[in-house]
């Protein structure tokens, strides 16, 4: 398969029944890099790699390999592996015919076939079912069979969809590690969609995150983790606490909040000059902090009330209502009851402020079901 | 342990056991069924066979020697196999690809569906009124021929293709069904999987959905076939029933009501079924050979 320096999404589009999907995709990867697309259910990532893949065609946009175009080549043409959310096994070939498709495909001698196919199902640890059919596999293996089918082909890029959406927490973990030391070790291009932050900071070099079809960020996982572009990444990005607050006084980078009666000191986040122009006195805006950055103190603070308390080991995760009514959540090593009052406070680089988007269209609720 | 076995009276206890083997008052739910098959098929079927074995004259296999030793009742199993082999194998291939191209959801497919499936209302009378009505002799088939200039064209009603037509025109919408729900059953994701893995259309479907798909193709041809086979109406209507088109139908028909010769007509119709069983078993012997498990659909 021939091999790039360099992929580049220019302008990708695609519409569904004259319903925008994905806007504006564009993105440069380089060779060796693990590019995850994130966002929530509908946000266009699993379109954007079906048209990355070929199996959708683009309605906007092109898609090229260092200097060829190839968003006109079916997807047979492109020696792009891929790894579907289902696996889509083969359900009549043994787990070797399954590996050995693709290389059969090519018409490659009879002996290569066997030396990679063997090579396949040993890099995935299978040797002990290669005979077996897809069905009498359990989750996890049908999940490595789809892995080494796609790699076996030494493709120039793997595509995975949501791999590990369908084993189990356990198995989820393992296949993880599996996915990151396969990566390491043969060095492919791979562009992974899930919509778990977690596994999409764990894995990538770089992640996108898309909303509605369009880019929202792209950076590496320490950029998305302590520096989200807006609030709707926030909220992605593990910012259970997202609340309106009023500006009282800002001060360059920094900025001071009322919420419920108690002023906070908060940074301003973004650092474009049109971001930080939605925080000025008077405005309001949404602040967002870490379920962890919120600390339980004995000094001046925001007062709650413990409603909710989850024992997770060694920490608990605690839901406390503000007088005001709004839910809070964060974790504690402290030992708290349901009934308690507390007061609550944060350090000022943890609290980010966010213009509240007025142009958007959708806005999606905060706390959402966040058990109230 | 005691305490319980005590306290829970005796005759739960064998209900629940009976219940464990499926033993239990929805059992009752089979009695229509169970009744249906023994007296509707079971009972004349068994009348049938006797009556096969007890000739006006001569030993028990007299009838059977008779059809037998007449060519011109045996060669009847010949032309009907004839007709309803090729029948069949021509409503299941000319299914395949119409289906194949009716997956999935587009505009147009219930009505273009609808129109396929029409055929299944008719009954095989109206059909082969209308066929004669087209195909034959002055007909609007044969018209629309003469007035581009092309004259004495074949004759395609009153013969084999007539009844030829009629098969397929009858037995095609039963195999298109039965394609298409087969097809729907085959994950489309694994043809996409084959694509990225490099293999174009030809080699997606020889190598996928065709093997996916070759059991129930296997059991439409049996349908279909067992359909066709059991061909009388057309083959009197727009067939040659004395002679090319003379099948085994007609010829138990005839031995019953024109000669009243019931065991040779029961024995004709016994050959019928052993012939249909014969045909069913070779074919389902080689579906036995393919993979017949999950294609990962929703069916």
């Amino acid at each position: 398969m021939s091999s790039f320096s360099e992929l580049r999404l220019d302008g990708v589009g695609r519409r569904f029944a004259g319903k925008d999907a994905l806007v504006d995709l564009d993105l440069t990867i380089r060779s060796g890099e693990f590019i995850a697309l994130l966002g929530p259910s509908g946000c266009g990532k699993s379109t954007a790699l079906n048209c990355l893949a070929g199996l959708l065609p683009l309605t906007a946009g092109s898609v090229w390999m260092d200097e060829r175009r190839i968003d006109t080549l079916p997807p047979e043409k492109r020696g792009f592996g891929m790894v579907f959310q289902s696996y889509a096994l083969f359900p009549h070939m043994s787990v070797r015919r399954n590996i050995a498709f693709g290389l059969q495909m090519q018409r490659l001698p009879r002996g290569e076939v066997k030396r990679r196919t063997d090579a396949g199902i040993k890099l995935v640890q299978l040797e002990d079912h290669a005979g077996k059919l897809p069905g009498q596999l359990s989750g996890g293996q049908q999940q490595r069979v789809a892995i080494a089918r796609a790699v076996v082909l030494e493709p120039s890029l793997v595509l995975m969809d949501e791999p590990l959406s369908n084993l189990d927490a356990k198995l989820r973990l393992e296949m993880r590690t599996e996915i990151r030391r396969l990566h390491q070790s043969l060095g492919l291009t791979t562009v992974y969609v899930t919509h778990d932050q977690e596994e999409a900071l764990s894995l990538a070099d770089r992640l996108v995150v898309l909303r509605e079809g369009r880019v929202q960020q792209i950076g590496t996982p320490e950029e998305l983790h302590s520096r989200p572009v807006n609030w709707h990444v926030a909220d992605f990005m593990g910012f259970r606490n997202i609340v309106d607050a009023r500006v009282v006084g800002a001060t360059g980078t920094e900025a001071e909040v009322e919420f419920d009666g108690t002023r906070l000191t908060g940074t301003v986040a973004g650092g474009s000059a049109g971001v930080t122009a939605g925080i000025s006195t008077g405005a309001t805006v949404k602040a967002a902090v870490r379920p962890d950055d919120l600390r339980v103190t004995t000094g001046a603070g925001l007062e709650a009330v413990v409603e909710v308390v989850e024992y997770q080991g060694r920490e608990q995760a605690v839901e406390a209502r503000t007088p005001g009514g709004r839910a809070l959540h964060l974790r504690t090593q402290e030992r708290l009851a349901p009934g308690d009052a507390v007061r609550l406070t944060v350090s000022p680089e943890r609290l980010l402020l966010y213009p509240s988007d007025a142009g958007s269209a959708a806005q999606p609720l905060v706390e959402a079901g966040a058990g109230t | 342990m005691t305490l319980t076995a005590e306290r829970a009276p005796a005759d739960p206890g064998l209900r629940h056991r009976l219940a464990e083997r499926g033993v239990d008052r929805q059992l009752l739910l089979l009695l229509p069924a169970v009744l249906f098959v023994v007296l509707l098929f079971l009972y004349p079927f068994f009348y049938g066979l006797q009556l096969s074995f007890a000739p006006a004259q001569g030993g028990p296999f007299a009838s059977y020697i008779a059809f037998f030793s007449d060519s011109y009742q045996s060669g009847t199993i010949w032309i009907t196999l004839k007709l309803a082999l090729p029948a069949a194998l021509l409503n299941v291939l000319a299914s395949v690809p119409i289906a194949y191209r009716m997956r999935g959801n587009f505009r147009g497919k219930r009505l273009l569906t609808i129109l396929l499936v029409v055929p299944i209302t008719l009954g095989t009378v109206l059909t082969a009124q209308g066929l004669r009505n087209f195909l034959g002799p002055n007909g609007w088939f044969d018209r629309l021929l003469g007035a581009i200039g092309i004259a004495d064209m074949p004759q395609l009603v009153q013969n084999y293709w007539g009844v030829f037509f009629s098969l397929v025109i009858t037995g095609f919408p039963f195999a298109f069904l039965l394609i298409l729900s087969y097809l729907s059953g085959i994950d489309p994701t694994l043809e996409r999987a084959a694509a990225t893995l490099g293999a174009d259309w030809k080699q997606r479907f020889l190598r996928i959905t065709l093997p996916l798909l070759a059991p129930g193709l296997a059991t439409t041809f049996c349908l279909t076939f067992v359909l066709a086979f059991s061909v009388f109406p057309s083959a009197v209507l727009v067939g040659d029933p004395a002679g090319s088109t003379r099948v085994l139908s007609l010829a138990a028909y005839q031995a019953a009501y024109e000669k009243f010769d019931y065991s040779l007509a029961s024995a004709i119709a016994m050959i019928m079924g052993a012939v249909e069983l014969i045909v069913i078993g070779v074919v389902l012997l080689a579906r036995s050979q393919l993979y017949t498990g999950t294609t990962g659909g929703k069916g």
